[in-house]
């Protein structure tokens, strides 16, 4: 704690190296009514440097980005770029300073092509009256050579995939004259490979002299990449940390300030028989051949690279996306998943990829949203009188059960945070009681303390006999909380891994492998030899006891 | 800590739901209606409240109040529908047809004008079973669907009528278009009803519920097992149902039918959707808003009347309606949270404040005792879950109205 305390409050110092400090923060305090999101923050960006900012959501990471570039005004503290002070921003300023943002949504014009997306900022700027298309191809190309990617020009970027979207951002802000640039939660929506490919342009972009501002979650690309870490907690700094001197547990336990520990999940019911069987299940164009069984108190993790039928199969489950072949057998009965209501009477729920446009109803409340998939549980009598008294019950039942974090029951899903926001998903789906839960990437883009809670639920209701079906890209989240993993790829099943197989301690790496190549690795021995993945830190154990008194308490 | 789950969940004392303090465009919406009548009342006094005006405004409120009402329900899913009116019209041909014997001849008039009744009705709610269908199975939208119908249902009133009016109706049917019970006029009273009963189903119910969370975000709906085509077409068969009733009512007014009538209708009904807060997006607004907006736009045409403004006048005044209330509900949320934020704290039932502070109190105080004992020595807290606040959605103003 001492040594915390004591980085915690040192003063940003001085650039021994002599390269060029770029952009600096000095005494930053932002207040939002009467909350406090940033408090007195000392920071230093430099060039030829990624610098990662770290926290959970709400810990300040973004309110400080919108203040350097010109999005908020702070209320103290002034920042200086290259020796100018400024007390507070715009952001024409910003960009003149060649501050750049890369948000998380990305912000690009759909329906333009690559080359128009790049250059129209950068002819904007120098106010160009008519476009010249040859200067437009010009310039998109400069900037796709700087980054070493070569993109089709003329492809709409609605064709495009992310990835080829996230690289279109960055030339668009290397053509603006970026020399700090902030990327928030870029690698949220890539798989694999498309990340490694994004590190890369990121090394080499720091290579060239900027300042790269790396914002995630994914706590592996951060040390992959980083060389300085600034965690906040709470709109303070806690520290700037070498990302040498940190390991995940370090800084996990720096962001949420609880320690971290790994369970890892282990089956423990006595069923054998299968609640799914799904026999040569094919779809044409999405995956062939699919056979796999699920029994209750399962976690099957299904992994795979983006388009490998992972998630479509999951759809398939949930009557969104009707097979042309094979047999889905739920609890012994060949049965035909045509619609979503058919699925959950089935037995099943998903909790979808994309919380706020599939998982929920912004804006409503967390009660409404809470109870969405059982209202027809919620009505009595002839009429079908809702139940608003019960829909509040449930709602507060689910606050306290998975620990959803708001004022009310009353308050708009949209006003929670990222983590929160997906509990109250989980809630309305477990008021379901299903036998079968999917759930797609349920943890992406969620902070670590949430990230825990989730899979503590999830492990916890296949303990009492639910089935899961876990799908990730996260190989650390699948080895940590499955009993059974299945690698998908090409739309098959390559392979599935049983609990003997997952307890080796190296069948992380060989998984990744496994993914990568997509096909089976026989040379299992060399795969778990080469061992040297980093193994990540990402379940909290909460005090058992605790929890306990909060329910007697509250709750019955 | 899931061990209650799927226990029954245990009663608390519930609070009766504050109505009317919980919308915020209900209040505004109250307020320029009680300013509008107080108005209305020093400028005109007894021209305007004298029994005789009151009344023949409840003559004229039900025609365009249902499908006002046909037009909220397209609303509450995010859509429009534009043949409300020709659906109105060619229903009330169909019945004029039969009512005048020129059709079916030979019953005597009770049987005449129920099986009129009864076609009329049946054939808008097919009319607007085929727009829920055409919608829902082509995927188009409701605005070009609808479109297509609207001309579809004139052309086919045009066909049949060669463009005259179909006149002659039995007097015990229009007798219902004049009637009054204890000075009320009948069709009010039925028009009333409705409302009340489109109130109970869309707010009161687990159908009402499903469509406006349909409405709201189909695709999270989809995902929790809300059937999207079922939505559609309940939705737009109602409409017609709606439709079918302006229908009758027009004719049993007008003692005439003919295709045309009512068709400036469709774009007042646009008006005063916006106006009782509809939200064109979907997913928003109360039944109680249609009521009292046709209300307010009949006392504003009243007043027109009174004031003897030419009819050019009166459209350019319904015009500057429009705009100023799309004006106001983009930046008149902000101006009425202030102005409300004192009012709230005396407003809202005592019960529901005490009682969610209570809940509340007891879950963070807990929360706080939890957060004390596993972070201790960490410096600062992470768990409360009061602190919770993302920078981005602390400085927009919170369009939320319970808070």
């Amino acid at each position: 704690m001492q040594e915390q305390d004591s980085k915690a409050t040192s003063a940003p110092c001085r650039d021994l190296k002599g390269r060029p400090l770029l952009v600096e923060a000095i005494g930053i305090t932002k207040t939002f009514g009467g909350f406090t999101a940033l408090d007195d923050i000392n920071l230093m960006f430099k060039g030829g440097e990624i610098h990662c900012l770290a926290g959970e959501n709400g810990s300040g990471k973004s309110t400080l980005v919108k203040i350097i570039s010109g999005a908020y005004t702070p209320d103290k503290g002034s920042i200086v770029i290259n020796g100018k002070s400024y007390s507070a921003l715009n952001p024409a300023q910003s960009m003149a300073e060649g501050i750049q943002v890369i948000y998380q949504d990305l912000a690009l014009f759909e329906h333009m092509s690559v080359a128009e997306n790049i250059a129209l900022g950068r002819l904007r700027e120098n106010d160009q009256r008519l476009i010249n298309w040859k200067k437009v191809d010009a310039i998109a190309q400069a900037q796709l050579e700087r980054i070493g990617v070569q993109l089709d020009l003329r492809q709409e970027l609605r064709e495009a995939s992310i990835s080829t979207k996230q690289l279109v951002a960055i030339c668009r802000a290397l053509a603006m004259d970026a020399k700090v640039l902030f990327m928030d939660e870029p690698t949220t929506a890539l798989s694999g490979r498309e990340v490694d490919r994004l590190l890369e342009v990121m090394a080499d972009l720091k290579k060239s002299g900027l300042a790269v501002i790396f914002i995630s979650h994914k706590l592996d690309e951060v040390f992959r990449i980083a060389n300085v870490v600034t965690v906040f907690r709470d709109g303070r700094k806690i520290g700037d940390f070498p990302s040498g001197d940190l390991n995940a547990r370090r800084l996990s336990y720096y962001m949420t300030g609880k320690e971290i520990s790994y369970p890892k999940y282990q089956r423990v019911s006595t069923k054998q028989e299968s609640f799914v069987e799904i026999h040569g299940l094919c779809k044409k164009n999405m995956y062939q051949d699919i056979n796999l069984s699920v029994r209750p108190g399962d976690i099957m993790g299904c992994i795979g690279l983006l388009g490998s039928g992972r998630t479509e199969l999951a759809l398939s489950l949930f009557g969104l996306n009707p097979p042309d072949g094979g047999d889905i057998i739920i609890n012994g009965h060949k049965t035909s998943i045509n619609s979503p209501s058919a699925a959950m009477e089935a037995g099943i729920a998903l909790l979808p990829e994309d919380r706020s446009t599939e998982g929920l109803f912004l804006e409503r409340s967390v009660a409404v949203n809470a109870t969405a998939a059982i209202i027809d549980k919620l009505c009595h009598g002839w009429f079908k009188c809702f139940d608003f008294r019960r829909e509040r019950e449930c709602a507060r039942q689910d606050i306290c059960d998975i620990n959803i974090k708001t004022t009310s029951e009353q308050k708009l899903a949209g006003e929670l945070s990222g983590g929160n926001q997906q509990k109250v998903v989980l809630a309305k789906w477990l008021a379901t009681k299903p036998r079968l839960f999917i759930m797609d990437n349920p943890t992406v883009g969620i902070d670590i303390g949430s990230k825990a809670e989730i899979y503590e639920t999830a492990q916890s209701l296949a303990r009492r006999d639910m089935a899961v079906l876990l799908l990730s890209d996260e190989v650390e989240e699948l080895t940590a909380n499955c009993n059974r993993i299945a690698i998908f790829a090409r739309g098959r099943i390559i392979e599935i891994l049983d609990e003997k197989r997952l307890a080796d301690p190296h069948i992380g790496s060989y998984i990744t492998k496994v993914v990568a190549a997509g096909r089976r690795l026989d040379d299992v021995v060399s795969a778990s030899a080469d061992a040297n993945m980093q193994q990540i830190a990402t379940v909290v154990t909460v005090d058992a006891p605790l929890r306990d008194t909060k329910e007697s308490g509250v709750c019955k | 800590m899931q061990q209650n789950y799927h226990k029954n969940l245990k009663a608390t004392k519930s609070a009766p739901l504050t109505y009317f303090t919980a919308d915020a465009n209900l209040n505004a919406l109250l307020t320029v209606f009680v300013l509008l009548a107080v108005v209305c009342a020093i400028a005109f006094g007894s021209a305007m409240y004298s029994g005789a005006n009151l009344q023949s405004m409840a003559f004229q409120i039900p025609e365009f109040g249902f499908v006002a009402l046909g037009m909220m329900l397209a609303f509450l899913v995010g859509g429009i529908d534009l043949s409300i009116v020709a659906n109105a019209c060619l229903s009330g041909i169909i019945a004029a047809f039969i009512l005048t014997g020129q059709w079916l001849p030979g019953m005597s008039d009770e049987w005449r004008i129920a099986v009129a009744v009864c076609s009329a009705l049946g054939l808008s709610t097919l009319m607007g079973l085929f727009n829920g269908l055409l919608i829902a199975t082509c995927a188009v939208s409701s605005l070009i669907a609808t479109l297509g119908t609207m001309t579809l249902y004139s052309g086919i009133g045009m066909a049949l009528t060669g463009g005259r009016s179909v006149v002659g109706f039995p007097e015990t049917f229009t007798a219902g278009g004049i009637a009054t019970v204890g000075g009320v006029p009948l069709i009010f009273l039925a028009f009333i009803v409705v409302l009340a009963a489109m109130a109970l189903l869309l707010e009161r119910t687990g159908g009402g519920r499903k469509l406006y969370l349909f409405g709201g975000n189909p695709v999270a709906a989809l995902f929790s097992g809300i059937s999207n085509f079922r939505m559609n077409v309940i939705t737009f068969t109602a409409s017609g149902f709606l439709a079918g009733l302006s229908g009758l009512t027009i004719i049993m007014r007008v003692n005439s039918a003919k295709v045309g009538y009512g068709d400036a209708y469709v774009f007042q009904a646009l008006i005063v959707c916006v106006i009782a807060g509809i939200h064109p997006a979907g997913g928003r607004g109360k039944v109680i808003g249609i009521g009292i907006t046709t209300v307010l736009m009949q006392m504003a045409a009243s007043a027109f009347t009174i004031m003897q403004l030419s009819p050019y006048t009166t459209k350019l005044i319904w015009g500057l309606m429009l705009v100023l209330v799309l004006g106001l509900t983009r930046d008149g949320k902000r101006l009425l949270q202030l102005v409300r934020a004192p009012l709230k704290q005396r407003h809202l039932a005592p019960s529901v404040e005490a009682e969610s502070a209570d809940f509340l109190t007891k879950r963070n105080s807990l929360e706080d005792s939890e957060a004390s004992i596993t972070t201790t020595g960490a410096p600062y807290s992470a768990v409360n879950g009061q602190q919770e606040i993302d920078g981005k959605r602390a400085v927009l103003p919170k369009v939320n109205d319970k808070a």
